[in-house]
């Protein structure tokens, strides 16, 4: 049944596609034409003190120097609230499309920066080593259509990450510099290569591939910015300026199913507050920038948003004003998609001095809600067990 | 008859057994043994037989570096973390520490492009990718020298050796936490990796078994100057019980367990036969050459020896994905050329994902396929195209309206964009080179430059020199 309706709306999405172009991404069947956009928070963002459970005298305690004061945060409950700093997506929150997820984490946590990474990124058990990223595994056994650009393009970082160990993808910072540069890439040779050379070959590919769709999509600048209804704010700063990048190549007509974009600087062990409140505000600022770009291309409701981190802070602040790598953390889930509103559990701190948080959602339920109620894909041999969805996501 | 043609076959037989390996067979060892191949060095080792090439590798290795360390590796050090500093200080040391590493950096692969046995910096870099320790955490640049002193010294040693001096090294207990590690208050983090990476592998071990390590390992200290000491008050000297077996263990007799599973023997060698050989073990040399190494009780060189006479070696050409290091420092070792600050070279390394001293995480760079994605490779080519385009013969780029070749402004042209990469005085003169190397033909350079034909075939009655530029932005020299 679910697979006749599947096919139905997809017959009819393409009978739509040949006649109104114009209209195929609002009205795309499931499937990779619908984005995903990962939000790494490198460093792993202090959670505690970005959905602030500002009702509990335990936070005050725990945190008496670091401790963002009531009058400060930002409400969305009863118990918990934004950093100040993040006062751009309260118009999101208002509209529903802000999912704030607490405690995400995973069974016995690594709090190491560079193992507790690989186990997001690869979607591993904290004890399994795996050498692909979980998307990649995923366009694997599940391919993107032929006329994506890629599978996913790396914005602010040179690390693949989600995308590493095969997928289609490609890191790009300026568009015009990949695409000059891509010349340098040789074209495909058929032909019996080493594993290593085929690597090669499909490196090359895969960059030449990316940078003909972006060189036959040419630059459109909106007919006449100031008449638009929806003049982007001004970007400012390295995390707005990738969303730009990714807005502009989107509006290109490029195809692909993911971008990540990476956020550098949370690693806060020392004088947390000045750092956390810039980079919150730029991360606020740069989301609902992205919002206002895919909504002048009609992808908003095709477009979701994920944040991830390698992990929380300790609830308890260290001797220098700042906080040391912990456990379950604080995420976002956008999008005009989203079933806006608060999941997973407020941090338990009652009783709490020196120890972690537990986690309420595993990130794999995440990821396992992404791609069967975002993309319509099977989740179920991804990440060698089945993971419950969430119902974050409106039809 | 019988007998004319027995002796026949006696006098054709030291032809056979004596035959060269040839510039295509010399490019091979010297490459994987070492950085890039040099067309002289090829010509030293071409006429070889395998055996006496493997043994003249091996007969001629150093054990210390040729290139002076920066003057500070010998002064003392602040500790870091050092408390009642202003914010002023610290930056200044941050600055100072980052200088230094960058210096350090820069010695390295100084030492790597100038060794008369390239051989010994190819085993430290496989022991540093071994033994991790990384700056970042260590925080003390001298700690890292020592360490690098350490390896080279023994790089061709025992390993059982190494393994033992290695627990003891300050980089490495400040990496591995060693330091944190006391009687009551057990830090596993050594105990954990020496079995997971430095020995066993995965799968070979308990949680069980890392717990009871880490109590004997209790007591290995650091005193005020970073130098190991051994503190009996903060070891526990209860019975542990490690692989089933029960006794009042210390740190030495946990490495001694490790060394005496043949299991450990296969896991060094496998990772090694991936370094030099091959992604694709074959079990049967894996299985000859780690009992061998065992039997040997560790002794490296001769495995190294082994390993490098298995047919599998010889036929293994383009399997394995050059490093950055091996892209970077042997393509200036093959064409003679030395940039005037290496500290620039280390970042272009950095940025290509090895950053020496600093490697990701305690498992050490992945390797093989992984050190290419869209921008590594992107940047790999530029690095490349910038020599190439140097290499590109001059009167080809710089035509002038009247059919006139404007040399003057070609070699400005050239040194600007030397000046903007930072790497001036590389000069990569490819007429010079193939004259010198009697290059002659297309087919002599793709030899000496490749080690499996070009994937895009080269147009036909190239010279030498012509070749040189597409044959360095071929696909195929990204593999070696």
């Amino acid at each position: 049944m679910f697979q006749r309706r599947e096919f139905l709306k997809a017959m009819g999405a393409g009978l739509l596609v040949s006649v109104l172009p114009n209209l195929s991404y609002a009205l795309a069947p499931a499937g990779y034409q619908r984005l995903l956009v990962l939000v790494e928070l490198k460093g792993g963002n202090d959670g505690l003190n970005t959905v602030i459970p500002y009702s509990s005298d335990d936070y005050y305690r725990l945190r008496p120097s670091i401790g963002i004061a009531r009058p400060q945060v930002l409400q969305l409950s009863e118990q918990v609230g934004l950093h100040p700093a993040m006062h751009s997506l309260l118009p999101l929150w208002q509209n529903h499309e802000v999912a704030v997820l607490q405690g995400v984490g995973y069974p016995e946590p690594n709090l190491s920066h560079f193992r507790s990474i690989e186990i997001w990124e690869t979607a591993s058990a904290s004890n399994q080593y795996l050498g692909e990223g979980w998307l990649t595994r995923l366009f694997r056994s599940q391919p993107t259509p032929p006329g994506f650009a890629a599978d996913g393009v790396v914005l602010s970082s040179q690390n693949l990450g989600p995308l590493d160990g095969g997928a289609r993808a490609v890191v790009l910072s300026n568009p015009q510099d990949f695409a000059r540069q891509a010349k340098l890439a040789a074209d495909q040779q058929a032909g019996a290569h080493s594993s290593a050379l085929s690597h090669i070959l499909k490196v090359e590919g895969d960059i030449r591939t990316a940078a003909s769709a972006l060189q036959q999509a040419p630059m459109k600048p909106p007919a006449n910015p100031a008449d638009a209804p929806t003049a982007p704010p001004k970007a400012a700063g390295g995390f707005a300026q990738a969303i730009n990048t990714l807005a502009d190549i989107l509006q290109n007509g490029t195809r692909i199913a993911v971008a990540r974009i990476t956020l550098t600087g949370f690693d806060t062990h020392g004088n947390q507050q000045p750092t956390q409140a810039r980079l919150l505000g730029e991360l606020a600022d740069g989301l609902a920038l992205l919002k206002t770009r895919m909504q002048a291309q009609g992808r908003w409701d095709d477009t979701l948003v994920l944040s991830y981190a390698e992990f929380g802070r300790r609830p308890r602040e260290n001797g220098n004003r700042g906080t040391d790598h912990g456990t379950a953390n604080s995420h976002f889930l956008l999008g005009g998609r989203v079933k806006g509103g608060l999941y997973g559990q407020t941090a338990p701190l009652a009783g709490l001095s020196d120890g972690n948080l537990p986690y309420a959602i595993d990130f794999r339920q995440l990821y396992s809600t992404v791609v069967q109620d975002w993309w319509g894909k099977d989740a179920s041999s991804l990440f060698g067990q089945r993971f419950g969805r969430l119902p974050l996501l409106r039809a | 008859m019988n007998c004319v043609i027995r002796l026949l076959l006696l006098a054709l037989l030291p032809l056979q057994a004596w035959a060269g390996i040839g510039e295509a067979g010399a490019r091979h060892l010297l490459s994987r043994t070492g950085f890039g191949a040099n067309p002289a060095q090829i010509a030293l080792y071409a006429p070889l037989s395998r055996q006496q090439a493997v043994d003249r590798l091996l007969d001629h290795v150093s054990y210390s570096a040729l290139t002076a360390p920066p003057a500070w590796v010998n002064e003392p050090f602040d500790r870091p973390g050092k408390t009642n500093l202003s914010e002023d200080e610290k930056k200044a040391l941050q600055k100072e520490r980052n200088e230094h590493a960058q210096e350090l950096r820069g010695w390295w692969l100084e030492e790597m492009r100038i060794s008369p046995s390239p051989l010994a910096e190819k085993m430290t870099l496989f022991w540093h990718n071994h033994f991790v320790s990384a700056l970042d955490k260590v925080g003390v640049p001298q700690l890292m020298y020592q360490q690098n002193v350490l390896l080279r010294r023994q790089a061709l040693g025992n390993f059982g050796q190494l393994l033992h001096t290695i627990a003891r090294d300050p980089a490495m207990m400040r990496y591995l936490d060693t330091v944190n590690n006391r009687k009551g208050q057990p830090n596993e983090n050594f105990a954990r990796e020496v079995m997971e990476l430095f020995t066993l592998g995965e799968g070979h071990y308990s949680e069980q078994d890392i717990r009871q390590a880490a109590r004997a390992f209790t007591g290995w200290s650091l005193d005020k100057d970073f130098q190991f000491v051994y503190r009996p008050n903060l070891h526990d000297n209860g019975d542990k019980t490690i692989f089933g077996q029960q006794g009042n263990f210390d740190g030495d007799d946990v490495l001694d367990m490790l060394l005496r599973k043949p299991q450990t023997a296969r896991f060094v060698t496998l990772k090694l036969w991936k370094y030099l050989v091959s992604p694709a073990p074959n079990e049967a040399d894996i299985q000859r050459l780690s009992a061998l190494f065992y039997r040997d009780n560790y002794e490296i060189r001769p495995l190294l020896r082994a390993m490098l006479l298995t047919p599998a070696f010889w036929n293994s050409q383009g399997q394995l994905v050059k490093s950055p290091v091996e892209l970077t420092v042997g393509t200036l070792v093959t064409f003679d050329l030395t940039p005037p600050d290496w500290r620039a070279l280390a970042g272009l390394n950095r940025q290509l994902g090895q950053d020496v001293f600093n490697p990701p995480n305690v498992k050490g760079w992945p390797g093989g396929d992984a050190w290419i994605n869209s921008t590594t490779l992107l940047t790999r080519k530029q690095f490349l195209d910038r020599l190439s385009h140097d290499a590109a013969p001059i009167r080809n780029s710089f035509v002038m309206a009247d059919g006139q070749m404007d040399e003057q402004r070609g070699r400005e042209a050239r040194i600007r964009r030397l000046v903007q990469a930072g790497l001036r005085p590389i000069k990569l003169q490819p007429d010079e080179w193939a004259a010198i190397y009697h290059v002659n033909t297309a087919a002599d350079a793709t030899r000496l430059l490749l080690a499996v034909p070009p994937a895009q075939p080269l147009p036909a009655d190239m010279t030498g020199a012509q070749a040189i530029a597409p044959l360095l932005l071929d696909p195929a020299y990204q593999v070696h």
